[in-house]
């Protein structure tokens, strides 16, 4: 079992109201789940928990990775673990070129096994094959990034970091059908060289395209219904009082 | 702090902490009158103008109120600063004839090394004066004059005459005055009609004295359709009582010259940088200032451009950096005269551990500066909540012919930008100091290679001092 998050309930510090009221969900390696579920309704917050978000607070259950409680873990310790999360609006960063990130991080998380010249390239490929211009790398993170670049700018992170449990928070919020599919091959592509993944998301769109192994739906803080694809064909039908 | 992190730290302070027991050769007593000022000119040897000019400024100072502004000055007593202290070296243009402990503290700064790489040029000083000056024999040839005040009184007094306290009179402030009588040092350079100096020039200022001051002058002449970079380096050991620097910069952009002055300040904590840098540009000239204040207490340091002749370009990028401690009060002025003038001001500013970043800035669009654009633009970064950051930029326009913009921001790194990087396996400390760096990113690209390297090292170091 890659994740497994046991009667996890969270809040934001300094607040009462918990926003994660008893989750549980196992990802075997491999895998790709799918967390669908209306707007408001903590989706997010279960990202965050999940890669150490200090905005939050754990108060009650676990989070197991790869069978070890991370809980105590910091968000950097937990990336070096294998877990990374690509962001619904990620920051900018000023100054600092794409590449000289994700060439930091890199070595952070790998370390010395590759050549800064294997790595450039290979960061080249990744850019190209999004559909990006190569310049990209030249710009400073996510500084005048259209919509679209972010969302794209984060896959080719995540390409490139490789990490073990990739979480996608809305990762189609805001691409056109053209982007969303590029956007789903490349997730397909990390998945097919081992990574398992978490996908959330409140529209079944992007699963037209997504090679997934299993859907929840998630309803006021907890996963209110399991299944397969088809789950979050029956949920753009009716609705998601299907699970209410 | 774990220790080891504090070990590590420590021994990275070892590097920039060089002190020097170099017995120098005159050293004259602390204490300001008019006798001092008399022994300092003959103890150099100098001609009766330069005598009567230092006289004469000492009156001015005597009659100068303090500025009511800027950094607090209640500590700086100027009557305790020794002044003048000549070290016991005869300037040379081979590294051998420099004394032993002087020249291994420039080698540990990697002067000698930066000279054979990538400099066309170096003056290295040592207290009150210069004890190596040398520069690349096709330069002579072209007749590149670089040499330190001293001797240009000696061999080119009327070149010096006619430029020497021009800009910055000794009446133009208290600090100028004092400068005008006490000044020693500093480096001479003139770039004739259409010479493009392939390479950086650079003065590195040493201080190996406590209680000392260092009040080297700098003369700048790029003749009409020249280009130099001029590199200004500086550092001392820390002690523990007060030092006093006020150097003074004058620099004269001919018709279609191009000069980029270069700054990179890093006194120890423990002095008082109140420095004048004044830049006059005629048509079609361009003067570009770069600048990143680092040491100090206090510092107090605007570098000016007046855009004299038409078309002309004012460039100013600055980055300060207050840590633990210090008050660094620097900006930037430009005064508009010429038509079509252009000027542009990005000054960043950091302020971290309780430090505080002040910035101040004149811009003047005068009546017949038809036609010019400026823009400004402050900003300053707070690391954590014990630091402070003002900015002040004045804006002045006497014509409706112009175009000026202006920005102005005081922010702090944001938890979710902090969260971002460590999602990405950046711990804290890396996380923020890759903040900063991106931040002054700017002053980083104007520099040297070998510089930007170690100008991010600097950054690194401060940054993990002050939160490590």
């Amino acid at each position: 079992m890659i994740l497994k998050v046991e009667n996890l309930k969270a809040k934001i510090v300094g607040e009462e109201k918990l926003i994660l009221k008893g989750v549980e969900l196992e990802i075997a390696e491999g895998e790709a789940h799918v967390i669908m579920g209306p707007n408001g309704s903590g989706k997010s917050t279960l990202a965050n928990v999940i890669m150490g978000n200090p905005k939050y607070e754990v108060v009650d259950g676990d989070i197991r990775f790869l069978g070890e409680s991370i809980l105590n873990l910091r968000t950097d310790e937990r990336a070096q673990r294998g877990i990374m999360l690509t962001f619904q609006n990620p920051y900018e960063i000023e100054g600092v070129k794409f590449d000289q990130l994700l060439l930091t991080a890199y070595r952070k998380l790998h370390g010395e096994d590759k050549t800064f010249f294997q790595l450039h390239s290979e960061l080249k490929s990744i850019v190209s094959e999004i559909g990006l211009p190569v310049e990209f790398l030249e710009r400073f993170v996510n500084l005048g990034f259209s919509g679209g670049e972010r969302k794209k700018g984060e896959i080719v992170q995540a390409r490139f970091l490789k990490p073990k449990l990739l979480i996608l928070d809305e990762i189609d919020s805001g691409l056109d059908v053209d982007a969303l599919r590029l956007v789903a091959n490349q997730i397909n592509e990390i998945k097919r060289a081992g990574t398992s993944l978490l996908v959330i998301t409140h529209y079944s769109r992007i699963l037209n395209f997504l090679d997934v192994d299993r859907v929840h739906v998630y309803i006021d803080g907890r996963i209110a219904l399991s299944g397969d694809k088809n789950l979050a064909y029956k949920v753009e039908a009716d609705g998601y009082s299907i699970a209410r | 702090m774990e220790l080891q992190k504090l070990l590590y730290e420590l021994k990275k302070r070892e590097e920039f902490d060089i002190k020097v027991n170099a017995k120098p050769a005159i050293k004259l007593p602390a204490g300001l009158n008019k006798k001092l000022v008399y022994e300092i000119s003959k103890a150099k040897g100098e001609p009766d103008w330069m005598t009567q000019h230092r006289l004469r400024s000492f009156e001015i100072f005597e009659k100068w109120h303090d500025p009511t502004w800027g950094v607090d000055r209640s500590e700086l007593e100027l009557s305790k600063i020794v002044p003048y202290i000549k070290p016991d070296a005869k300037k040379t243009n081979t590294w051998d004839e420099v004394p032993e402990e002087i020249k291994q503290a420039f080698e540990k700064l990697g002067i000698p090394e930066a000279e054979r790489k990538y400099l066309a040029g170096v003056g290295a000083q040592f207290d009150s004066e210069m004890v190596y000056k040398n520069i690349k024999e096709e330069l002579k040839k072209l007749g590149v004059i670089f040499t330190d005040i001293e001797t240009a009184v000696r061999e080119y007094p009327d070149l010096l005459r006619e430029y020497f306290m021009k800009l910055v009179p000794p009446t133009d402030n208290r600090y100028a005055a004092l400068h005008g009588a006490l000044w020693s040092g500093g480096t001479f350079l003139y770039v004739p009609k259409g010479v493009k100096v392939p390479l950086p020039l650079q003065s590195y200022f040493l201080f190996g004295n406590p209680g000392g001051g260092q009040f080297e002058h700098t003369v700048i002449i790029a003749d009409e359709g020249s280009e130099v970079t001029y590199i200004e380096g500086c550092t001392a050991p820390k002690y523990d009582i007060v030092n006093l620097h006020i150097g003074t910069v004058e620099v004269y952009v001919k018709r279609g010259a191009r000069l980029k002055y270069l700054t990179m300040q890093n006194w120890s904590k423990n002095m008082f940088n109140l420095e004048i840098k004044r830049a006059i540009a005629e048509e079609d000239a361009v003067m570009t200032w770069v600048s990143g204040s680092f040491g100090s207490y206090k510092t107090m340091v605007y570098p000016a451009t007046i855009l004299k002749g038409d078309n002309s370009v004012s460039e100013n990028v600055s980055i300060s950096f207050a840590g633990p401690g210090q008050h660094i009060d620097t900006g930037s002025k430009v005064i508009h005269i010429g038509r079509n003038t252009r000027s542009t001001v990005d000054a960043r500013s950091i302020s971290i551990g309780g430090g505080w970043s002040f910035y101040r800035g004149l811009l003047k669009i005068t009546e017949s500066a038809k036609g010019s654009k400026a823009t400004v633009s402050c900003t300053g970064l707070m690391i954590d909540n014990k630091s402070k950051s003002d900015t002040v930029p004045i804006i002045e326009v006497h014509n409706s012919d112009s175009d000026v913009g202006h920005e102005a921001k005081i922010g702090r790194i944001k938890d979710e930008q902090i969260f971002y990087l460590m999602s990405r396996g950046l711990s804290e400390l890396e996380a923020k100091s890759l903040i900063v760096k991106g931040f002054i990113q700017p002053v980083v690209q104007e520099l040297p290679f070998e510089y930007a390297i170690e100008l991010n090292r600097l950054v690194e170091m401060e940054v993990e001092s002050s939160i490590g």
